[in-house]
């Protein structure tokens, strides 16, 4: 890179400071004295305003964006990490993280038998078929499989009808007034210490606007936006659904997946107007450790919808296997009239595992109703707590809540943890909330057995008698991946 | 069919079963008796295969198969039966469900086709009404919010579905009354042919009213000490165990 001479232009002030601009710009110069080559693909570990001007830049972001992350940054240098969570983990050495490299393509392997053989069993359990192990895997795929891709078709029918599906850069790009509108809407960043850091660094996520009356036709995945690129470290996604609008969104996948990036801290916000109404279902089993509880991801996750209009509904579904450690609330924020919320959990805990998991229903608005199903399996020497909160404010009424928590465990290491916090402001609300707890024995195992079930599909059986509700809520592919997942998650926990 | 020769076995590291002969053909009624802490249900729960039981010595033969080497599940598919004395409540698993994935857990391995929707149901209604039980119960999860008689009765029902060769019955009269035990002792007895054969593990002679046992054994302090036709059972009603005991002690001493 050149440096261009501001001498000979002395003449023209405002030039002269452009050029300076310029020189500074292009040098990347910077008064703590420290050089960012901005053709660099990864930038050097640490966190400061820098490595946030670095990341906003790399993405050319326009200048709202990056203030946006600056000011979500300096405030979370004044936050203290939460410590009130049921879990343990190493402290988190936020310096020694590296916040941004390019996307980069996953390293392309020549077929499958290059792969590592216990992650190509895994699929096989999963019944995932062939070509998308190799997608999976970062095996080529045949360009003629490409370009005939489920994917191409995909997009054709949203551009029709007006539904924007993209990455939140390109919406940066192409639709930035949207996102501003929203953008931090649902989730500010002062709304806790690691929403403030995701503002600060995300990485890239999922957006998606459905338009006034539209139902969008099928599914939106992850997977297909994804492709092939690394998983993100600091996800955001943000959804609007207009006034009559519908979709169901589908994220994660039950395969495995393996990330050098330890710590996730994601934050999706979901915005529902009038009469609409958003699915969203998870599936995530992001590596959880090895046996002896080391390795395996933090996945630190701020999930939240906000009911606006009347009539507005959302419906939050999870099957988390994965991680070292779950910690997340998917919440639903109840403004509008008669809005309803919904959240159907099964959260898996084995090995060393941990998860403090729940959620958050804010009634606001009058008649609104909202149901928690939660159900919590703890195997191994894990530990799962289950973490509550049904709030009505004063000028709610009418609220109506119906809470379900169950725990299962399964062998006597386990352990299984409550915390429902109920505060009612409004005394025509009607609150149920209903506990159980149960343990899977060796008793009940034997009897299984016994009628010529073996001790893994007897597991497996109880299990998911345990959370069929919760499958119910899952969209049909999604519920059989599911119960895969769950039956591999607890091989080898009745021993 | 079954064939046990010098059975022991430990519980919890302490010796229950001291050294038991038993021979039963297909086709025979055998009625295992004795006190409280004799090794009456311990020796139905190892032929099962249940964990919690250790055989140190001895050995055990199905149809010509070393039983000890087998898992639980697979000697329920070779053709054990065991109808629990205290039978497992399992929430979240239907009763329909159960019995269809042991159905055609038997069947598999039999090299059987899978019995179909309506072929199961059939059989269901067939066996139930054998055991005058209502066809809802098939749609709650297993033994959950039964009643003692309940569970007993389901698992009479169970054995009817499943057909096996060797039925263990562990103490299925406990709790029942004089209904019940009629019901129930009817079931067993639809249940008994030439080819299967049944042994009865209980405390009371009641029982052996209804179903009507080929052979007698007593047993006492993890050993058969005595064994019989029908009629020792009605001297033991007369005479109660200390009788034996006696017997036994001279034994000991001569």
């Amino acid at each position: 890179m050149e440096e261009i001479k501001t001498n000979s232009l002395k003449e023209n002030d405002d030039v002269s400071e452009d050029m300076q601009l310029l020189n500074d710009v292009t040098k990347n110069e910077y008064k703590w004295g420290f050089i960012t080559d901005i053709e660099s693909d990864t930038a050097p570990k640490g966190l400061n305003e820098e490595i946030v001007r670095f990341i906003s830049m790399k993405k050319e972001e326009p200048e709202w964006m990056t203030e946006w992350r600056l000011k979500a940054f300096r405030h979370w240098e004044k936050m203290e990490e939460p410590k009130w969570p049921n879990v343990s983990y190493p402290k988190i050495d936020f310096q020694n993280i590296i916040y941004y490299s390019a996307p980069k393509k996953k390293p392309q392997l020549e077929s499958l038998d290059e792969v590592d053989p216990e992650l190509l069993k895994t699929f096989e359990k999963l019944g995932i078929p062939l070509e998308e192990q190799k997608i999976l895997s970062g095996v080529a795929v045949d360009a003629v499989f490409d370009s005939v891709s489920v994917a191409t078709t995909f997009k054709e029918t949203l551009k029709e009808k007006g539904i924007i599906f993209s990455s939140v850069s390109d919406a940066l790009k192409e639709n930035p007034e949207l996102v501003k509108k929203y953008l931090g809407s649902v989730v500010p960043y002062t709304d806790n210490y690691y929403a403030a850091l995701n503002a600060a660094v995300f990485s890239d996520g999922s957006f998606v606007y459905i338009p006034k009356g539209v139902r969008c036709p099928m599914e939106l995945s992850t997977y297909f936006r994804i492709n092939n690129e690394e998983t993100g470290q600091f996800e955001r996604t943000l959804i609007i659904a207009e006034d009559d609008s519908y979709v169901s969104y589908l994220e994660g996948c039950t395969a495995p997946i393996r990330d050098t990036n330890q710590l996730h801290a994601a934050v999706v916000e979901l915005v529902i107007l009038e009469n609409a109404e958003i699915k969203y279902s998870t599936v995530q089993n992001w590596y959880p450790g090895n046996s002896e509880g080391k390795g395996g991801i933090y996945n630190f996750v701020t999930k939240r919808a906000a009911c606006r209009g009347n009539h507005s509904k959302v419906s939050w579904t999870q099957v988390e296997t994965g991680s070292a450690v779950t910690w997340k609330y998917p919440s639903c924020i109840l403004q509008g009239d008669y809005s309803v919320g919904e959240f159907y959990s099964v959260a898996v805990t084995n090995n060393y595992q941990q998860a403090d998991t729940g959620s958050k229903m804010i009634h606001l608005g009058k008649n609104t109703s909202s149901t928690i199903i939660s159900k919590g399996i703890s195997a191994g020497k894990s530990n799962n707590s289950y973490r509550g909160l049904v709030k009505v404010g004063k000028k709610a009424d009418n609220a109506r809540n119906f809470t379900q928590c169950d725990s299962m465990l399964m062998g006597d290491k386990c352990g299984a943890h409550t915390f429902p916090y109920i505060e009612i402001e409004n005394d025509t609300a009607r609150v149920e909330h209903e506990a159980t707890t149960s343990k899977v024995g060796e008793d009940q195992i034997f009897y299984l057995n016994q009628r010529g079930i073996s001790s893994e599909d007897a597991v497996n059986m109880i299990v998911n008698g345990f959370c069929k509700e919760v499958f119910n809520n899952l969209p049909m592919e999604f519920a059989v991946e599911a119960q895969k997942l769950l039956a591999i998650s607890l091989e080898s926990s009745v021993g | 069919m079954l064939v046990i020769k010098n059975l022991k076995a430990n519980v919890e590291g302490k010796e229950i079963l001291k050294g038991i002969n038993l021979e039963i053909k297909a086709g025979e009624v055998h009625a295992i008796m004795g006190p409280n802490g004799s090794g009456k249900s311990t020796l139905a729960n190892v032929l099962a295969g249940n964990g919690g039981y250790e055989v140190t010595d001895g050995e055990i033969y199905f149809e010509g198969k070393d039983l000890v080497e087998l898992a639980p599940e697979d000697r329920a598919r070779e053709g054990i039966f065991l109808a629990f004395q205290y039978p497992i409540e399992i929430p979240g698993i239907s009763n329909a469900t159960f019995l269809k994935t042991a159905l055609n857990e038997v069947r598999k391995y039999n090299g059987k086709p899978e019995a179909t929707p309506k072929e199961f149901l059939d059989l269901l209604k067939e066996k139930s009404n054998v055991l005058g039980m209502d066809p809802q119960f098939i749609s709650r999860s297993v033994n959950v919010g039964f009643s003692g008689g309940e569970k007993k009765r389901n698992e009479i029902l169970q054995m009817l579905m499943l057909q096996p060769k060797l039925a263990l019955l562990d103490e299925t009269d406990s709790g029942l009354d004089i209904d019940a035990l009629k019901i129930v002792s009817n079931g067993v007895n639809v249940f008994k042919n030439k080819d299967n054969a049944v042994l009865l593990v209980t405390h009371y002679q009641r029982l052996l009213n209804y179903i009507v046992p080929d052979y007698v054994h007593v047993l006492s302090k993890g050993r058969i000490i005595k064994s019989g036709g029908k009629e020792l059972a009605l001297e033991l009603e007369e005479k109660g165990y200390d009788w034996i005991k006696n017997d036994e002690l001279i034994e000991e001493i001569v």
